[in-house]
């Protein structure tokens, strides 16, 4: 299972290397969708201090979502999906994998960023420590989800906005602890009962996702 | 000749289906129709007014039995449309998707007689407190059920799919309820609870109890016509609903 | 009984808006809904007619 898994997540790797400009595109979005704020709601230097952690967070869920809508449209079109899942082994080493380079490509190049993002935004040292922290939980989290709704509406007209509407419910208690702990520690208090949270709902996910996964996987291309 | 043995999983054929739920969903209306009279009069006329809300409080007869019904509804959604993954039951499949739109009418409701209730109350039209936020996630993952069913062509994959994410949502609106009352007790302004309000005389607890009955009810009659309309428009291909509309199968 | 008129009845102590709102509210969408079922069912049951013509042709 291993094999498989480890197979399915190079060749990603590799194919995104290929196409270095598409696989910046979430990034990109990221922080364009951030500027977008202070320009709507002002520059004010304490209210952009005080909506920081909550609309890093949406952005980065919605960074997430829209990459991730195309996470097996390309393996569909040129067979290979189909090839993955006659595989002797588990689907769920597929569906494990895909996650994993969503993240990779998506998840990890968010966090990268958000250093950049607080700056632009006036976080503080500490803030910024528990934005991070909480992101580096967080965007796993994102990424098996999303997998399973890519999954779900896997070849569907409208599969865009509706992998949005049905993954984004899933995706608020996240989104709470998250954003939760950066405005604990700005407030001065602990943020360790966001993170232990964080950490359960990762685990929980870890276990969940990938199954869930798979068997959308066979329901789509059955 | 002896009519076979009943078994329970004849009253699975959709046939048999849709004549048993033809024949009770007259009842099913009635006894609606009686335990909303009794529940609204009870309510009305014999429950006491409010100490600090006054007559406000009486929208609780329906927002009450509006939310159960919503949060009740997707379980047996959920556990109907699994029960069709598992057992490939045709017609648990079919019973799962006529609940969606009822579900998603009574979480509206929730939500709409929740802002009124609180406008009078709290003086605003929305409150994000724990309950009524958890509310409109529901509607969101209802919504999302709707749209994925909907979107997909193949009604096989179609039901499939809904079930997974129905589950899916089933196993995470706990998650999602406990998430959101944390992050209601942090920020301290919006923490008013809907339903902590009135000390419950028997008389009001009495009338909420009809409204859900009736809206129980409701809820049956509702949703077996629909699945009833799901059932011909699926099967409309053969013999028995050929017999049905009058006329005859081709040979 | 609560009401000593018709009309306190109807003012609801002043909240009559909203109480009467929310009730009238859900009695048109518990309507509504049953109604658009309804016409469902009308549909399907026509368009399985249309597919099951009777065969008068057939000797």
């Amino acid at each position: 299972m291993r094999d498989l898994f480890l197979a399915v997540l190079l060749r990603d790797l590799k194919l995104a290397s290929r196409r270095r400009i598409d696989s910046l595109l979430p990034v990109v979005f990221f922080i364009v969708a951030l500027s977008l704020f202070p320009l709507g709601v002002g520059p004010e230097p304490q209210m952009l201090r005080d909506i920081a952690p909550g609309i890093v967070w949406v952005c980065a869920l919605l960074a997430s979502m829209l990459s991730v809508g195309s996470l097996f449209a390309g393996d569909l079109a040129d067979g290979s999906l189909e090839q993955m899942l006659l595989a002797p082994q588990p689907a769920i080493a597929v569906a494990a994998a895909k996650s994993a380079a969503h993240w990779l490509l998506t998840g990890l190049p968010l966090i990268v960023a958000t250093p950049l993002v607080g700056l632009l935004f006036g976080l503080s040292g500490p803030a910024l420590a528990a934005l991070l922290a909480g992101l580096l939980l967080g965007t796993p989290i994102l990424s098996l989800l999303g997998a399973l709704g890519a999954a779900l509406t896997l070849g569907l007209r409208s599969g865009g906005m509706l992998l949005i509407l049905i993954v984004l419910p899933l995706t608020m208690p996240a989104l709470i602890f998250g954003a939760g702990a950066v405005s604990n520690v700005e407030a001065g208090l602990s943020a360790s009962g966001h993170f232990s949270l964080l950490g359960a709902l990762l685990l929980g996910t870890a276990l969940g996702a990938p199954l869930a996964t798979a068997a959308a996987l066979r329901i789509s291309t059955e | 000749m002896n009519s076979p043995p009943l078994r329970l999983y004849t009253f699975a054929a959709p046939s048999r289906f849709y004549r048993l739920a033809g024949r009770a969903v007259p009842w099913f209306w009635a006894a609606a129709i009686a335990l909303a009279l009794a529940g609204l009069y009870i309510g009305f006329f014999v429950a006491p007014t409010d100490a600090t809300q006054g007559e406000a409080y009486r929208i609780i007869f329906i927002h009450v039995p509006a939310a159960w019904m919503s949060m009740l509804l997707y379980l047996v959604m959920a556990f109907w449309a699994g029960v069709g993954w598992a057992f490939k039951a045709r017609l648990a499949s079919m019973v799962a998707r006529a609940i969606a739109p009822t579900g998603a009418m009574f979480t509206f409701l929730a939500l709409w007689t929740g802002a009124v209730w609180g406008k009078p109350t709290w003086g605003a039209w929305w409150v994000w407190d724990a309950r009524l936020t958890s509310e409109l996630i529901l509607l969101f993952l209802y919504l999302g059920y709707i749209a994925l069913v909907n979107a997909i062509d193949d009604v096989r994959r179609a039901d499939q799919a809904g079930a997974l994410l129905a589950l899916v949502g089933s196993v995470n609106v706990p998650i999602i309820y406990f998430s959101v009352k944390w992050w209601n007790t942090l920020h301290q302004g919006a923490t008013i609870s809907m339903t902590a309000a009135p000390k419950m005389a028997s008389t009001m607890l009495t009338a909420m109890l009809l409204m859900t009955l009736a809206f129980w009810a409701y809820a049956f009659a509702v949703v077996f016509t629909r699945t009833r309309a799901i059932v011909v428009e699926r099967e409309a291909h053969s013999g028995w609903v050929a017999e049905l509309v009058g006329g005859r199968m081709h040979p | 009984m609560n009401w000593g008129s018709a009309s306190a009845f109807f003012e609801m102590g002043g909240y009559g808006l909203y109480v009467w709102g929310s009730y009238v509210v859900a009695a048109l969408l518990m309507a509504l809904e049953p109604w658009l079922v309804h016409r469902r069912q009308r549909r399907s049951l026509r368009d399985a007619a249309r597919m099951n013509p009777g065969n008068e042709a057939e000797s």
